[in-house]
């Protein structure tokens, strides 16, 4: 299977396998009017199977990337421009999340107020755990 | 701008000062009577809660102020749609201090994101209720004489008592503090606070079903009120609201100088008979919570101040 190679833009790489799905929906990728490729289960020599997903558009080179080290801190952020690799990124785990995840607490006040910025805070580094600033409820993934 | 959103927002000086100013006002009432002459607490009530309301109200006029405000949202503007940072925007406009309570978590820091006054959190949902905290930190001083050395037994809702959770906070910062958590099954001490606070910073804690067998290791009982509107089943509240009362027969094993707490509205979980007991301070509690309040209203406002 052959995905072309991309001029500018980024490619999310090392996403643990059948995580793109979630990410895309996450970082909202279907907003997008460029094209984006997902590869599902790529043979990967440290993972066994990874996911993959190229974004071709130089806007995406300064996409707010935030949740993906929420998400899949283990994912790899490759940088194109020209069709080269201009530079590569762990995702790390991020201070704060805005408006990505939504608060699932039904006592939120975000809950009844949708116009409020959602925002998690890191709580936890070691159990990667982030909490709502409102409410503190633990931020969670919908699956 | 200082508010007052979680007790975690102070520091532990800020804390022993406020309990240190709230003891002189309970002894010079007199000094104190025009500190806040010509200033205004908008008291913000989203969700009733008259005593908490009340006691506010009292902290305010004994410190010489005035008082506006609303007792429930429906004779708000919130029953119009207007959003919270509308309001705390307006508010701002008429009064130099606000105490808010929200049924919402969250709710108090989203009007303090936006506010140009000091806002006191007056409870959120099941999340904070720091004055209550500082009622209760000032009671366990006043009874105890300090704020270290001492074992702690929480009983009843550990699950959904906010109350229980902003103490469990605050005493985890002080020094060699135990903590005996006592509850059903269905009402245990969430796992993060467990985890977070009391794991996290190595505080020895036990956790029982059993308020009789624990009662002598006790300084201090804090009782709590297994609250209806905490629940979504009626059933499950019907079931557990009787599951630990506090009654003379339980209290025969008790030190001599347990120090009973609560932070009331009390149904049926302590006995009307021990009322009398010199170990019960839920009454004087409730008289400390509006002295601390006014504490609270003076430093705010003195800040405020400072800043303008």
């Amino acid at each position: 299977m052959n995905i072309d190679s991309i001029q500018n833009g980024i490619v999310i790489d090392h996403i643990r396998a059948g995580g793109a799905m979630e990410l895309y929906r996450l970082l909202k990728l279907g907003k997008l009017d460029c094209p984006v490729a997902i590869i599902k289960n790529a043979p990967s020599g440290k993972m066994g199977k990874k996911d993959i997903i190229k974004i071709d558009s130089v806007s995406a080179i300064d996409m707010n990337l935030d949740v993906l080290g929420f998400v899949d801190p283990d994912a790899t952020i490759n940088v194109i421009k020209d069709g080269k690799l201009a530079g590569k990124k762990h995702a790390g785990l991020p201070e704060r999340i805005e408006n990505v995840l939504k608060c699932r607490n039904p006592r939120c006040i975000t809950s009844v107020e949708p116009d409020l910025p959602q925002v998690f805070q890191l709580a936890n580094r070691e159990t990667k755990t982030y909490r709502c600033i409102y409410c503190e409820a633990k931020a969670e993934l919908i699956k | 701008m200082k508010h007052l959103i979680d007790i975690r927002d102070l520091t532990q000086a800020e804390i022993v000062s406020l309990l240190d100013l709230a003891d002189d006002i309970v002894a010079h009432p007199e000094e104190y009577r025009e500190k806040c002459h010509y200033k205004k607490l908008a008291t913000l009530f989203f969700e009733p809660s008259t005593r908490t309301r009340l006691s506010f109200e009292a902290a305010m006029y004994e410190l010489g102020g005035q008082v506006l405000g609303f007792s429930e949202a429906a004779s708000s503007s919130a029953s119009k749609g207007e959003s919270v940072s509308d309001t705390i925007r307006v508010v701002g406009c008429y009064a130099d201090i606000i105490a808010m309570r929200h049924p919402k978590e969250g709710a108090p820091m989203v009007g303090a994101m936006h506010s140009t006054v000091p806002i006191i959190n007056a409870g959120d949902g099941g999340h904070n209720h720091p004055t209550q905290t500082l009622t209760d930190l000032m009671t366990i001083r006043r009874e105890k004489g300090r704020l270290d050395n001492f074992t702690i037994g929480f009983c009843g809702d550990l699950k959904f008592g906010r109350t229980v959770h902003s103490l469990i906070a605050a005493l985890s910062r002080c020094e060699n503090v135990n903590f005996v958590l006592i509850s059903p099954e269905e009402l245990k001490l969430p796992s993060y606070i467990k985890k977070d606070v009391l794991q996290e910073q190595g505080l020895p804690y036990v956790q029982t079903t059993d308020l009789t067998a624990v009662m002598p290791e006790l300084d201090v009982l804090y009782m709590t009120r297994v609250q209806r509107e905490r629940f979504f089943n009626e059933e499950d509240y019907l079931r557990l609201k009787d599951s630990y009362i506090l009654t003379p027969e339980k209290l025969q094993n008790a030190k001599p100088d347990l120090s009973i707490l609560h932070p009331l509205p009390r149904v049926n979980e302590i006995d009307t008979a021990i009322d009398a007991d010199p170990r019960a301070c839920y009454f004087r509690q409730a008289l400390n919570g509006k002295y601390v309040r006014m504490a609270l209203i003076l430093k705010l406002l003195e800040e405020a101040q400072h800043e303008h």
